[in-house]
């Protein structure tokens, strides 16, 4: 056990570099950004004078290095600044918004991991038949369709049709969890259907892909029934790429919402992130971006210490 | 014998199994018969492609994919007509009353689930035994087998155990519902034959206290003639002959049996070292260690000369193929050096010369895997003779050429085709092939014959032996195999534990006395005789073979007195 906390210890050592390495990246990214920030700011109107005040207030007359290492230090104690439209701090932002975003990943999460599992496992079983076949079309079928478009086919029957769920998913103060798991089920069911497909597919390709090993043809010879052979012997030799698969689906599950977000108008974090480029809200991009950096090394983390933990040779050394 | 003779426990007969290649169905089983016995053992024999595993598997009423059972066959095991039957009523009959064992118990065991959980599954599926019952009888059965630590052995999982006891766990866990019948696949195949001895002791026991019946299934005549009751020769889906084992060893009638009994009749007159010669190569007090793991390599001094064949043998593990990987430069020791013709030669390959890289070739163990599956002969040979002799055009096609007619394989059939058309032995001719069109001076051959079958084998040993004696290579051969050794070495290295535990020309190498972990190599390799496993067993005692005699061996022995060092 002392090995595994030693990797994820280097593990997170690796991600913490990386994340510097990205938020070099995304600072001088947003530099790039064509047009002055405080033109924007104070409109075509402004005099020289009010432009310059502005700039040196912002510390924008800085060189592009001291205005980083500056972020870098307050970043570190999570204070990203503050926004440069509303005034109010970055993290008063987005923090709510993050949290819901969260929210609706875990959701379909939930519903997404295990309903894979068990549709892949399933069709691993009953592989070649129309049950395998069917589930490969419709789960295709799902992940090739542009979210957007799955969300409003959502809506027009669940909402408009058949009127069981809300097509907009606001959030209001002290509503009930049930209310809340109500109001957000279309937006989920959308990423269940565009995560599904990847997990399931991997889940049936990794069992498959096992198959042929000597120790299935010996459950087999044991008499384990079909069921079992594939529960009990494959499965568990299968997980590695399987939790990849998953922990990259959940990344972008977090970090590739927006255009369900702006579908069902939900207050998530790429609402926030698309309206802060828009408006060259420079420090709330740049807290969106480390934010989504910092989820996708986290997962892939829980990633590798997954397929660890699963693997009995890596467990139970020598 | 009388006794056991009576009742009739699996009858087979026509069997015929097609297999599906290149879009039709092809004969692999062409018409067998057999009947076996309750309590009788049968010796499955032939040469790979035979068709032995298939009637084995048959024998469950299991068709492997790809494969299928021709209508008409008959499979009859104790009275239940399994062609006709259907699938569940099959699948109740394996592990509970026929088992299989596999070749390669490594492979067999799932890595995912302890041992012990693994052979209390059928027991436990066809609710014969509670749990806490079924555990107990494996530690019991673990006993039997004289696995150690026999209450403990079953909590750990198949990669924490060893190969040799990882097939006695298999036979176990085979016998875990008492079935009547066991098919044995090759299951003494992967090992080394110290721990084959001790693996084939534990399940010549425990079929006899039983008195399970059971398909022994190998390509080695001595192994099985200490195995079976009855031998049945297969070759190509057919049956050649079947007869008591006495029978069979004795007096073989067909010639393709006789063929197969006169093994080795090749061996090469030994060449002795030249006098006052620069070794080419001398590998000097070398140690080395993969990164971060133990010292595999331990003070591994020894010399090749021109035109001379050194032997290296010993068990898996004991360093061989890493001694190769030394000379060859892939892993630089952490210390001491190797010579080439008296000068030091770089430690990392990537430091060597073109003209110091020809020198030094390999050919590897599986043919298979060493060759590109998506590149043509014709390129596999050439690009080595372009790399190193710069050829060209005409030039190139003419060395190609030239090599194939080394080889003996018609330049004109094989200059165009692509591995995955060719034989295994033909693969193995391509490597070789490979090898020499560096123009080297000495070759690695890493067990290059032990994938083959006997014949086959024998073919590649003399193909070897004649380039030897036309372009004065030196070869550096890898093996397990005592009797290879005897068909072509020079000299002999016995390695154990990574180090040199005895040295000399073959002669003198087998010719008592030896270095004792020499003595148990080989004493250890099976005879034709039946009764070679219970003399044996007589005279050392049951718990002094196989792992346990070898563990006793320290490498810092003396070599006994008198022998060549």
């Amino acid at each position: 056990m002392g090995d595994i906390a030693r990797l994820v210890g280097q593990r997170l050592g690796l991600g913490l570099i990386i994340l510097l390495v990205i938020s070099v990246i995304i600072f001088f990214m947003v530099e790039l950004l064509p047009g002055d920030i405080a033109q924007a700011v104070l409109g075509q109107g402004a005099t020289e004078e009010n432009l310059a005040a502005l700039r040196k207030e912002m510390g924008l007359d800085q060189p592009a290095i001291v205005r980083y290492l500056a972020w870098l230090k307050d970043a570190v104690t999570f204070d990203f600044g503050s926004s440069i439209v509303t005034k109010t701090p970055v993290t008063e932002i987005i923090g709510e918004r993050f949290m819901n975003t969260l929210f609706l990943a875990a959701y379909a999460a939930v519903i997404a991991v295990p309903v894979a599992i068990v549709l892949g496992v399933l069709v691993a079983l009953l592989r070649n038949s129309i049950f395998d076949r069917v589930a490969n079309v419709a789960t295709l079928t799902s992940i090739s369709s542009p979210e957007f478009f799955l969300g409003y086919i959502l809506i027009l029957y669940f909402s408009v049709k058949w009127g069981m769920f809300p097509a907009i998913s606001s959030l209001s103060e002290g509503m009930s969890f049930g209310e809340l798991l109500n109001r957000t089920f279309l937006p989920a069911l959308t990423l269940v259907l565009v995560v599904v497909a990847h997990m399931m597919r991997m889940t049936r390709a990794a069992i498959i892909n096992l198959l042929a090993s000597p120790y299935i043809e010996m459950a087999r010879l044991k008499g384990t029934p079909p069921w079992k052979v594939i529960v009990r012997h494959a499965l568990p030799n299968a997980w590695a790429p399987i939790i990849n698969v998953v922990a990259l689906n959940l990344a972008y599950l977090i970090t590739g919402v927006v255009l369900v977000e702006v579908v069902f108008v939900y207050p998530g974090i790429g609402q926030a992130l698309v309206d802060a480029v828009s408006k060259r809200d420079f420090p709330v991009v740049q807290a969106c971006c480390l934010i989504f950096a910092a989820t996708f090394i986290l997962l892939n983390l829980a990633a590798d210490v997954g397929a660890i933990l699963t693997n009995p040779r890596l467990r139970h050394p020598k | 014998m009388a006794s056991k003779k009576k009742e009739v426990l699996l009858k087979i007969a026509d069997l015929k199994i097609e297999g599906y290649s290149d879009e039709t169905w092809v004969p692999i089983i062409k018409g067998v018969d057999l009947t076996l016995h309750r309590g009788e053992v049968m010796g499955l024999i032939g040469e790979s492609g035979a068709g032995k595993s298939t009637i084995g598997a048959a024998a469950m009423g299991y068709a492997r994919d790809g494969t299928r059972i021709v209508e008409g066959s008959k499979i009859e095991f104790d009275g239940m007509e399994l062609t006709t039957a259907s699938e569940s009523e099959k699948r109740a009959l394996r592990g509970s009353r026929i088992a299989y064992v596999a070749q390669s118990a490594a492979a067999s065991f799932n890595p995912a689930h302890k041992i012990i959980d693994q052979h209390t599954e059928a027991p436990l599926h066809y609710r014969i035994q509670k749990r806490m019952e079924a555990q107990e009888d494996a530690m019991d059965l673990y006993e039997r087998l004289r696995l150690p630590n026999p209450k403990e052995i079953g909590f750990r999982y198949p990669h924490q155990v060893s190969g040799g006891q990882l097939q006695r766990a298999m036979t176990a866990m085979a016998m875990s519902c008492r079935p009547d019948l066991i098919i044995f696949d090759e299951p003494t195949t992967a090992l080394d034959v110290t721990t084959q001895i001790e693996v084939l002791a534990a399940i010549r026991d425990i079929v006899d206290q039983f008195n399970t019946a059971a398909l022994y299934i190998t390509h080695d005549l001595a192994v099985v003639a200490q195995m079976a009751d009855t031998i049945k020769v297969l070759l190509k889906g057919n049956e050649v002959e079947e007869a008591s084992t006495e029978e069979m060893l004795n007096n073989p009638k067909e010639d393709y049996t006789k063929s197969l009994w006169a093994v080795r009749s090749f061996e090469s007159p030994q060449r002795h070292r030249p006098k006052d010669a620069t070794p080419l190569i001398s590998v000097k007090n070398v140690d080395a260690a993969y990164t971060g793991g133990p010292k595999i390599l331990d003070d591994v001094s020894f010399d090749i000369y021109e035109g001379m064949t050194v032997a290296v043998v010993g068990e898996s593990g004991s360093g061989k193929s890493t001694t190769a990987r030394v000379i060859t430069g892939l892993l630089p020791p952490s210390k001491g050096e190797v010579l080439f013709r008296g000068d030091p030669f770089p430690p990392d390959y990537r430091s060597r010369t073109k003209d110091q890289l020809r020198q030094c070739q390999m050919i590897y163990q599986m043919a298979d895997t060493a060759l590109n599956p998506k590149v043509k002969i014709s390129e596999i040979i050439g690009r080595p003779a372009q790399f190193y002799s710069g050829l060209k055009g005409a030039d190139l096609k003419n060395r190609v050429d030239e090599i194939l007619d080394l080889i003996e394989l018609d330049p004109s059939k094989f200059y165009n085709r692509y591995p995955s058309e060719l034989s295994g032995g033909q693969k193995q001719r391509i490597g070789i092939a490979r090898a020499l069109a560096a123009e080297p001076t000495f070759i690695v051959c890493d067990e290059v014959t032990s994938a083959l079958d006997q014949l086959v084998a024998e073919g590649i040993l003399r193909l070897l032996d004649r380039l030897q004696n036309e372009l004065n290579l030196a070869y550096m051969f890898i093996t397990h195999d005592l009797a290879t050794v005897r068909s072509i070495a020079d000299e002999v290295i016995v390695m154990q534990q990574g180090r040199v535990v005895e040295q000399g020309p073959k002669d003198d190498m087998f010719t008592p006395p030896h270095h004792p972990y020499t003595d148990l190599l080989l004493s250890s390799v099976p005879e034709m005789d039946p009764n070679w496993l219970t003399t044996l067993l007589e005279e050392r005692g049951v718990d002094n073979v196989g792992d346990a005699a070898a563990a006793k061996i320290d490498p810092n022995d003396p070599k006994v007195q008198g022998t060549n060092a």
